[in-house]
Order: C-alpha cells, then structure tokens, then sequence
C-alpha cells in the first residue's frame, strides 16, 4: 500500500495532462525544500492526523469489507490524497496544495468507482484534526466524537460518506484496537537508500452503514482498515508495479503484506503482522511469497485475481479470490482494488491492491 | 430519346461557343460573390462557436454576479454540496498596445465523473499549474505576446485569436482579482442528490454560456449585412444567366420545333431541357465555389480585422473548407440555372408544333406593359418609404432596401420608355427619330442588364456615402476627442504617480485617462473618470446635453453615456443610471463613441475612486501642451522612464491608428462594391452581344437606306452611353436613399450609432464616367464586329427573310 500511494501521489499532477510522463517532470528524486521523515519522531495526536504541508505527499486510505443481510460481500474504497507542488501551504489560488479524492463500492457483480480533484486553500478538499476531518467536495472522513471515549483517539471512531454518478455510501466505523505504527515507532523505511515515510494504521475498525447502488440501498456490516501515510520522496525507479493485500482474519489477526515487481525479475516483499491485542511483528523481504494463480482480462490487461499467500513464520498459506474479478478503477491512473476472500490455512476477508499491469 | 434531344440541343452550345461561356461565367461569378460571403460568415460563426466551446459553453449552465464578482467561497459552497463546478475567471488583458481576452480556469475543477468542464479539452501540463504558470494562445498570437514580461507561451490551436488561457491562479494575479471570480461553470447532468442551485446560491443568475452568444447576437447584425451584399451580387448575376438562357432559347427555337416534327414528346424535351440545366449549374457551380474560396481568402482578413476592430470578437484569419458554404454555392447556382430555364421550359412545353420560329429578339413589350409595371414598381416604393414609419429594427430595414431596389429596378425600363418618348417628340430627323425608336425597341432585351446595371450603381452610392460620410465624422470626431497632445501609459503605479507629478510640472495640462469596469445600466462596460478641464468642455462631442452637464459631472452630480448605450436603452437626459453597485446619477449628456461597442459612461474623477476604489485603472494620461513641443517631452520621457511598450503615443499616431482600423474595416464594402460593378458591367456587355447578333434585320434596312456601318456602329455605341447615363440618373436618387436607410436605420441597429449623412457629387460624377465607360467598353465589341461585317451579311437579310 504504501509504496503504491507513493506512485498514485505522483499520478494527481499525471491526471492533469494526457501524456502521464509528463506528470513526472518536476517531481524529481530529491526532495527539493521539502520536509524528510527523520527517525525518532514522535508523533503528535490529533494534529498529526490532520495534513502536513511541508511534506509532498501524504494520504487517508480507507478500505472496508463488508456483508448485507444473505451473506452477499462487498467491498468500499475512500481515500484522499494530498499533493505538494511547493513546501508550504499558500494561500487562495495561490496554493500549491493539490487533493485527489477517490472512491468505490465492488460488488460481486459491479465495480464503481470515482473521482475528485481540488486546490487546497478554498475549504473544498482538505483535513483538518480539530475536529479530525478529511474531504473533498461532499465526501468526507469524520472522526464522531459522540462515539469516542473521553481518552480515545480522534480515530477510534469515523463517519464515512462519498458518492459518485451510480453510487453512494454512508458508513460508521469504530475500532475495536489501538493505533498501530509500522517500521520504527512509525518511521519506515522505503528503501535500501534510505528514503522513509511516517506511516501508521488503523486496521480493527468495524463498520455499519448502508451502501446506495443502483437497485437501491443495502445494509451492510464489516470490517475496515485505514492506511495514514506522508513523506517527501517518491519511489525507485525500477518499480514496475505492486500487489498489495490486507487481511481480516477469522482468528481476529491481520496481516499487511506486499510485494514489489522490480524490471529485472526479482520482488521485493514485506509484511506485517498483527495481533488482535495490537502488537505488531515485521516481516522482512522473502518471508512473504506471493503466487499468481488465475489470471482475468480486465480493461484490455492480464491481471492476476487468484493467488497463493505464504507466511511460513506464522503458518500461513491461504488462497485468495477476489469477490469481482473485474474491480478495475477507472480513475486518471487506472488500478485495480477490490475485496477477496480468504480461504486455506487460515480464513477471512480481505482488500487487494494491484498497480502497474499494463495495456496489451 | 431524351438522349437524342439533349445531343440535338447542346450541340446549340458548340456553335456558340461565346454564349456558352457568358452562361457559366455569368452563373459562376454569381455563384461566387455568393459562396464567398458563406464562406466568410461561415468561418466567422465557427471561430465563434469555437470561442463559445473554449468556455465551456451550450452544453454548461454558468453561474454569474453583478460586476462585483463572485466570492469564491460562492464556489467552495458548491462544490461542497456536491456540484461539479468550475470557477473562471475572464477580463481585458493589455498587451504592448493590444487588448487580449484573459481567461484564467482552474483544471483541477474541469474534470470529474460525469462531467468534463475542460475549456475545448486543453492538454494542460504542470506548467500550467505551478509558477510562473503558462499562456494558452493561439499560433498567431505567440510572437506578439512573448518578451512582454507575462509568463511563458505556448501554442494551442484550440485558443481563439485574441484570447488567452491559462490557470486561474495566473489570471487572478494579472487581473488583480483577490477573492472573486466571475463565473462558476456547472455542470448540472452529473450528480444527484444535491441542494437546488436556487437554495444553495440565491444570489448568482443563470445563463448558457452567455457571453459567447453575446458576440453571436452583436455580430449578427454584421453578417446580415455581408449576407445581403451577397444576395445583391447573386441577383445582379442571375441577371446575367436569365439573359444568356433565355437568348439561348430564343435561337433553339428553330431547333426544338424540329424535335417536335419529328416526333419527340414534350416531357423528352423538358427532360432534356433540365439535364442541361444542371450540368451547366454543376458546371458552374464548381467554378463559383473555386473563386468564391479565392475570394474569401482574400477578403477574410479584412472581414477578422472589421469583427475585432467593431465588436472585439476573434475571428480567424485562415479560410477552412466547410460543407456549409460549398453546399450552398452549388445550390445557389442549381437554383440559379433552374429559375433561369424555368421559363424557357415552359415555353418549350406549350410551344405549338407548328408554330413558325419567330426570327424576333426578345417579347417586345407593349406600353400597357409598361404602365403595369410602372404602377407595381411605384406601390412598391410606396410601400418602402412607409415601412420606417410603422416598423423599426434591422429587418424593417432591410425590407425597406429591399422594397427600394426592386421597385426602382422595375421602374427603370418604363422610366427609360417614357424619356424615350418625350425625347422622340422633340426629336426631328430620320435618323434620331430612328435610333430613338430602335432604343426603345432594343429595350426589353436590355432592360435586365440595364437593371442590374443600377442594382450596382445604386449600391455604389449608398455603401460609398455611408462609408466616406462615416468617415468625415469618423474623423471630425478623432479630432475633437483626441485633444491632448500626447498619451502616456504607466506601467505600475508607483511609476504612475511619479509620471503625474513629473508630466504636471512639464505640461499645460495633465489629464489622467482613469477608468473601471462595471455595470452601466447593467449593461458591462466601462466608467472613465475626468479632471474638470477646458479640454473636454471645448471639445468633446456631445450629441444631447443638460445645460451646465460639465459641472454637473465634475461635481459627481451627473453622468454622461456613450450613444450606442443612449440608444440600446432607449434613456432620456436626467435619468438615473446606476454605475454597478453604487448609486444612480442622472444622465446629463450623450457622446458619440465610434468603435466601441460596449457601454461606456463618464464621471468625475473623484467620484471615480472613490466609487470603484482599487478597481480603478489609473496608469493612462493625456497631456496638454504646444504640439511643437512633443517631440522634446517624448525623447524626455523616454530617456527618464522605463514605459511599457506603446506606453507613449502622440496625437497623431493615435490618429493615423485609428484611422488604419477604420479604413481596414470596410475595405471589405469596397471590394465587394468594385465586384457587383464588374458583374453588372459584364451583364450589360453579354447582353448588347445577344443584342447583335440578333440585330442584323433591323439594321439591315437601315444600311440599305444609306447610313454608313460606321455610322451604325457609332449610333449603337451611343445608345449604350445614353442609356448608361439614364439608368445612373435612377441609380444615384436610389442609392441616396440606400444610404440614408443603411445610416440611420441599418447602422443603428448594427453599431449603436447614428451618422449624419454627407453627399458626395463628386463621387457620383466619378461613379457617372465609370458606367458610361463600362456601358462603351460592353458596346465596344459588338460594335467593332458590325463595323467589320461584310455587307453580304447585310444583304443576305433581305433574301433570307421568312
């Protein structure tokens, strides 16, 4: 997830222009007056939930997996991305804060998903932490003090509303744990040559809500999962592309793992693993494999829905199938996100992330 | 069958080869003054639909405010409810001398779901978005605008000449725009579930893309113009085809008898007939649609040079090819040629088998005819004069033109029949008294070219009186507005408020050239602001004043509007007239305000600012001094600060400016003037060669009496000169009143203004010269050809007549 909202970060300035590359052109591999993550920082609850200018890129990534009344799955995607064309806030049109809102409802059957764009500065897209809240246009990402405890995090419980042209949802979260915060008490590490994020979770929400689709509205309930993620450096360049999975086992443990595509062959791995109780254990590269299994047409690509996940160090080996091989995010860069189910050694639900198939 | 009778009837065409070119040059020149004017107002209304597509127009509802603008948490506010709304941004831009169009968007609200609010799809980079941001312009707009100190340039050919795209961050920082746009495009197809705009923002007015169809609507007057001259050249050509088809006719004859006789049916005939018909129209057709195009590129230029000059609106300068005005040459000419044969095959159906082939020119017209016509020709005249006192508008008057010209047109030929006569009664001696009746005789086959000759004439008149009396007061006017010496623009304003005291201590006079945008009686225009002086008392040209207007204005209690403005709404001296959001003053005078065609109104300079406070433009000032001394302070200033380019004009270069627009504007009116008198002239030419050719037995006589062939020749070129001369005698009366109409009614409804009418003798005396020589050139070959006739041809009249 991370690294893929790193590429996703650079496609809000791609979607401006036809030709994507040229998107790329000024963001350069050096920070360029921008704030770097620096190891050892402690993070500052509710501001640090809300948006940090200084740093280029930074996100809210909600995934949720949920079942209505017959047992039907389906799965909601809401996220806000923001992007810096200079390191600080600006104002009016003067800003160079950039924000990119994407959201989408899978169904076994259907995939919707859509897209918003804004200048920072006006009010119109942005997130604030007093009181915690992030959105674009009418979407948004509330925290709902009325449900949280005097001592509880901004976080601990959400409201959640987007809609696009066929669909439209309405969710409340509240998590059932703590915080979590990857790599070094939430500084991680990118790569071999340093580049880092702060990077932190919060994945045992469960949810309620009510889904708007075209047949008409259904209730659904389920678990969800939130990525808070900024930094100021984008990614190698011998990325090709990314599959991503987070799980919501039966067991009440979740797992984050990844796998990156590099161009001559190899990938890179990393996972999480994490307790109902919120103690999280890393996984370095190779603990993880990840096998393709089954492969679907989708949008003109060849796109794996099917895999084999193993990690041998927690005697996992499931299988996953995605709920609606077709979940495809027709957005200004295309990808593919969608619910799966979890079968094998262990049992569950999850969300899959992949990015860089291209077009045959 | 058909086949045989077509075969039998072309083969008239190989015999004679001349006519058959008259016919096509004739139709072909028709077809092309026609298909050029098409071409022209087609290229016009696509650059016009292309400014209305860059704005998001037709398809979009847009979102406006009084002058004040919008706040743009306006905008916030929708787009948090769920509205997918984009902002712009739009105002004047100047240029190095030049005005520019700006219009600033915001990309990022341009493209959602649903819904593409993208200008005309602009492949926009990042550039655009971060500083110093980038221009759109069209190609031909990139030299003038580079070096000028704006951020960078970049060609797109989907920006309209004179107009400039770029992000709205940049827009508001040029414009000096803090916290307000001017419109939110919507797109109100996208998204449900949302708050009705009426709830959501009360205030804002709705309109489809208003001020693209604003152009459409102002221009439309322009092009109504040129589609009239259009029509014009078209009838004084189909003069010429009517004359050619029927004359051809005439010699078939003979021709179409024989395929009678021999047993070809009527509907064979007819068939054959309206084949021939559309082959010479495609024939035709094609050639007028190639010289149309030439003539269009030509003029095209000219025509965008006129729209900018007038109306502001960006017109290319590149001819395109469209359907819309080759389609309609090619039927034009179908619907020429047809209307032409129409009445040959007509008689060609009831044409009695056995009739003999009348070895006769043309019907010749019987005075009761005449009277008939005379009677129509004079009620429809009457019916002219009285359509301005019933109705008003455009098109009142251009029916009235239109009453106007076919009525003189058909009063020409009894008009002419009647000096014919009255001549012959002064008349004594054979040979006048001959050569009066065979000018009378002569004329039904004339009088269509001798029409068309006054078609052309009179409209020689009226565009020639309009345009040269708009010019005199076009010029009068400079003078007495442009009463400083010289004109000096600021680049900032701190230069600005160093150039006044520096100017001031220099100068008779410094007179600051102060305005804002706004509302003037909710119409957008402008409000200039003046420091009471003798300049503007002693010159500048009121049209309608409340006594004392000028300390009425100088004391902030009065406001003085353009004419056009005056007109438009139809306002009386001490009417209040709101200036945007401030309060109403009374109207204390009117102004003439040529070339200008927004509303415009004046204060006093105090009032000004404090009205319009930051939004006043205070960097231009006109200054008094003796001329001889101009040059001095203009090396002076030069020297001493940094200008913007043509930051520094003098009197008459702001003159000889003014002038070259004005000149460039109608040269298009005089071209296409100098056209119809050339198509007119060749009418007249192809209708004497008919006339000879066919005029062999009533000359013949004539000769046997004694009377020379140079004699005769000389008498025939004489009768074109006299005829000429009468049918100018009816074209200038005509083409006065043409004018009067075109200045006080046309120009009215067209450009806001009103011209006093100026006669120019001279003009018509030139004009008289230009149509007898044009009527003696055209007699000149039929002429030479009967004065080199063997006199065999002559005496075989008399053993061949039947």
């Amino acid at each position: 997830m991370p690294m893929f909202c790193l590429s996703l970060m650079l496609a809000v300035t791609a979607v401006l222009s036809p030709v994507h590359a040229q998107g790329f052109a000024g963001l350069g591999v050096e920070a360029e007056g921008f704030a770097v993550p620096e190891r050892g920082t402690r993070f500052d609850f509710p501001e640090d939930h809300g948006a940090h200018p200084p740093y280029r890129i930074e996100w809210w990534y909600l995934t949720a997996v949920m079942e209505d009344a017959e047992g039907r799955v389906y799965g909601a995607q809401w996220t806000l991305f923001r992007s810096a064309l200079a390191p600080h806030s600006g104002e009016g049109w003067e800003t160079p804060q950039l924000w990119m809102g994407h959201a989408a409802v899978t169904t076994p059957q259907a995939h919707y998903s859509a897209e918003r764009l804004a200048r920072g500065g006006f009010g119109i897209a942005g997130a604030d932490p007093h009181p915690f809240q992030a959105y674009i246009d009418e979407w948004s990402m509330r925290s709902a003090a009325e449900r949280i405890a005097p001592d509880g995090d901004a976080l601990d419980a959400l409201d959640l509303t987007a809609r696009g042209e066929d669909f439209a949802y309405d969710l409340a979260l509240t998590a059932q744990g703590p915080l979590i915060f990857h790599g070094e008490d939430g500084f991680s590490v990118k790569s071999a040559s340093g580049q880092a994020s702060y990077y932190y979770s919060q994945p045992f929400y469960t949810l309620s809500g009510t889904l708007q689709l075209p047949d008409g509205p259904v209730s659904v309930s389920g678990e969800a999962w939130l990525d808070r993620e900024y930094s100021s450096q984008p990614l190698s360049e011998n990325q090709l592309g990314w599959d991503w999975v987070s799980f919501h086992l039966d067991s009440g443990e979740k797992l984050m793992g990844f796998q990156l595509r590099q161009s001559d062959g190899s990938v890179y791995t990393a996972a999480s693993w994490i307790t109902p109780q919120g103690e999280v254990t890393a996984y370095e590269d190779g603990d993880l494999t990840l096998t393709a299994l089954e492969t679907h047409e989708v949008a003109g690509r060849t796109i794996p829905t099917r895999w084999r996940v193993e990690l041998a160090e927690r005697d996992l080996d499931v299988e996953i199938n995605a709920v609606n091989p077709q979940s495809w995010m027709e957005t200004s860069v295309a990808y593919w996100e969608g619910p799966v189910i979890i079968t094998g050694s262990h049992g569950g639900r999850g969300y899959l992330e992949m990015t860089g198939y291209g077009e045959e | 069958m058909t086949l045989t009778a077509l075969l039998a009837l072309l083969s008239h065409w190989r015999r004679k080869p001349g006519q058959l070119a008259t016919l096509i040059i004739g139709l072909g020149l028709a077809t092309a003054l026609w298909t050029s004017v098409q071409a022209i107002n087609a290229e016009a209304r696509a650059s016009y639909g292309e400014a209305s597509a860059a704005m998001g127009a037709g398809r979009l509802t847009r979102l406006h405010a009084g002058e004040a603008g919008i706040p743009v948490e306006q905008w916030a506010l929708l787009r948090r409810d769920g509205w997918a709304a984009s902002p712009l941004i739009e105002g004047d831009l100047e240029v190095g001398g030049g005005v520019f169009g700006l219009t600033g968007i915001d990309p990022l609200s341009t493209r959602s779901e649903g819904g593409n609010l993208a200008p005309g799809d602009q492949i926009i980079g990042l550039e655009f978005l971060t500083q110093p941001g980038l221009l759109l312009v069209a190609p031909e707009d990139v030299e003038s605008l580079t070096g000028t100190g704006l951020p960078p340039v970049l060609a797109s050919a989907n920006v309209t000449p004179g107009q400039i795209l770029t992000d709205i961050a940049v827009a508001a920082r040029l414009l000096g725009r803090e916290g307000v746009i001017d419109a939110i495009l919507i797109d109100d197809s996208a998204r449900p579930g949302r708050t009705p705009l009426e709830q959501l923002v009360p205030t804002l007015e709705q309109s489809d893309g208003a001020a693209a169809n604003d152009i459409a609507q102002l221009t439309g007057s322009f092009h109504l113009n040129l589609t009239a001259f259009g029509f014009l050249s078209f009838a004084v050509g189909l003069f010429i085809v009517y004359a050619a088809i029927g004359l051809a006719f005439e010699q078939r004859r003979a021709s179409l008898r024989t395929l009678r006789a021999l047993g070809t049916p009527v509907s064979s005939i007819v068939i054959a007939l309206l084949i021939e018909a559309l082959v010479l129209a495609l024939i035709a057709g094609a050639l007028g649609v190639v010289l149309g195009y030439l003539v269009a590129s030509t003029l095209l230029p000219g025509v965008a040079a006129t729209l900018r000059g007038l109306y502001g609106a960006a017109v290319s300068g590149e001819l395109a090819i469209r359907p819309q005005w080759w389609l309609s040459g090619f039927a034009i000419a179908v619907f020429g040629a047809l209307s032409a044969t129409a009445v040959s095959i007509r008689q060609a159906a009831v044409l009695p088998l056995l009739a003999a082939a009348q070895p006769r020119a043309w019907a010749i017209a019987s005075s009761r005819r005449y009277i008939q016509q005379a009677v129509f020709a004079f009620a429809l005249l009457a019916l002219a004069a009285l359509i301005p006192v019933f109705f008003s508008g455009m098109l009142a008057g251009f029916a009235m033109l239109g009453g106007l010209f076919v009525g003189a047109a058909l009063l020409l030929p009894p008009g002419l029949a009647l000096v014919l006569n009255l001549a012959q009664r002064c008349m004594k001696g054979p040979v006048s008294e001959w050569f009066l009746a065979d000018t009378r005789q002569q004329l039904p086959g004339l009088s269509l070219a001798l029409m068309a000759l006054m078609f052309a004439l009179a409209a020689n008149v009226g565009v020639g009186t309009m345009v040269s009396s708009f010019r005199l007061t076009f010029v009068g006017w400079l003078d007495q507005r442009l009463a400083a010496e010289l004109y000096v623009s600021a680049s900032d304003e701190a230069q600005s408020q160093e150039l006044y005291a520096w100017l001031d201590a220099r100068s008779d006079a410094v007179l600051p050239i102060w305005s804002a945008n706004s509302t003037i009686a909710g119409q957008p225009g402008e409000v200039f602001g003046i420091v009471d002086h003798s300049t503007y008392r002693d010159h500048w040209p009121l049209l309608a004043a409340a006594p004392n207007a000028w300390d009425a204005v100088a004391a902030g209690e009065g406001v003085m509007i353009n004419e056009q403005t005056w007109r438009r709404l139809n306002l009386s001296l001490g009417d209040p007239i709101t200036l945007a959001d401030t309060s109403a003053l009374p109207l204390v005078a009117v102004y003439s305000d040529y070339g200008n065609p927004n509303a415009q109104a004046i204060i006093g300079l105090d009032p000004l600012v404090e009205r319009y406070g930051e939004r006043v433009a205070n960097l231009r000032y006109g200054v008094r001094l003796p001329p001889e001394d101009v040059p001095a302070l203009m090396r002076e200033l030069e020297a001493r600060f940094d200008l913007p380019e043509f930051g520094l004009i003098d009197q008459a270069g702001i003159k000889a400016f003014s002038l070259s627009i004005f000149d460039r504007t109608f040269t298009v009116t005089g071209a296409l003037n100098v056209l119809t008198l050339s198509v007119a002239a060749f009418a007249m030419f192809a209708s004497l060669v008919t006339l000879a050719s066919m005029r062999l037995p009533q000359l013949a006589p004539v000769w046997a009496i004694g009377l020379s062939r140079g004699q005769l020749a000389r008498l025939e070129m004489l009768r074109a000169g006299i005829l000429a001369l009468l049918t100018w005698l009816i074209a200038v009366p005509t083409g006065l009143v043409l004018a009067w109409a075109l200045l006080a009614i046309v120009n009215v409804e067209a450009f806001g203004w009103r011209l006093p009418m100026h006669v120019f003798p001279g003009d018509w005396l030139r004009l008289l010269g230009l149509a007898v020589l044009a009527a003696l050139i055209a007699a000149l070959l039929p002429a030479r050809s009967l004065v080199k006739r063997p006199p065999r041809d002559f005496l075989q009249v008399f053993a061949q007549e039947r």
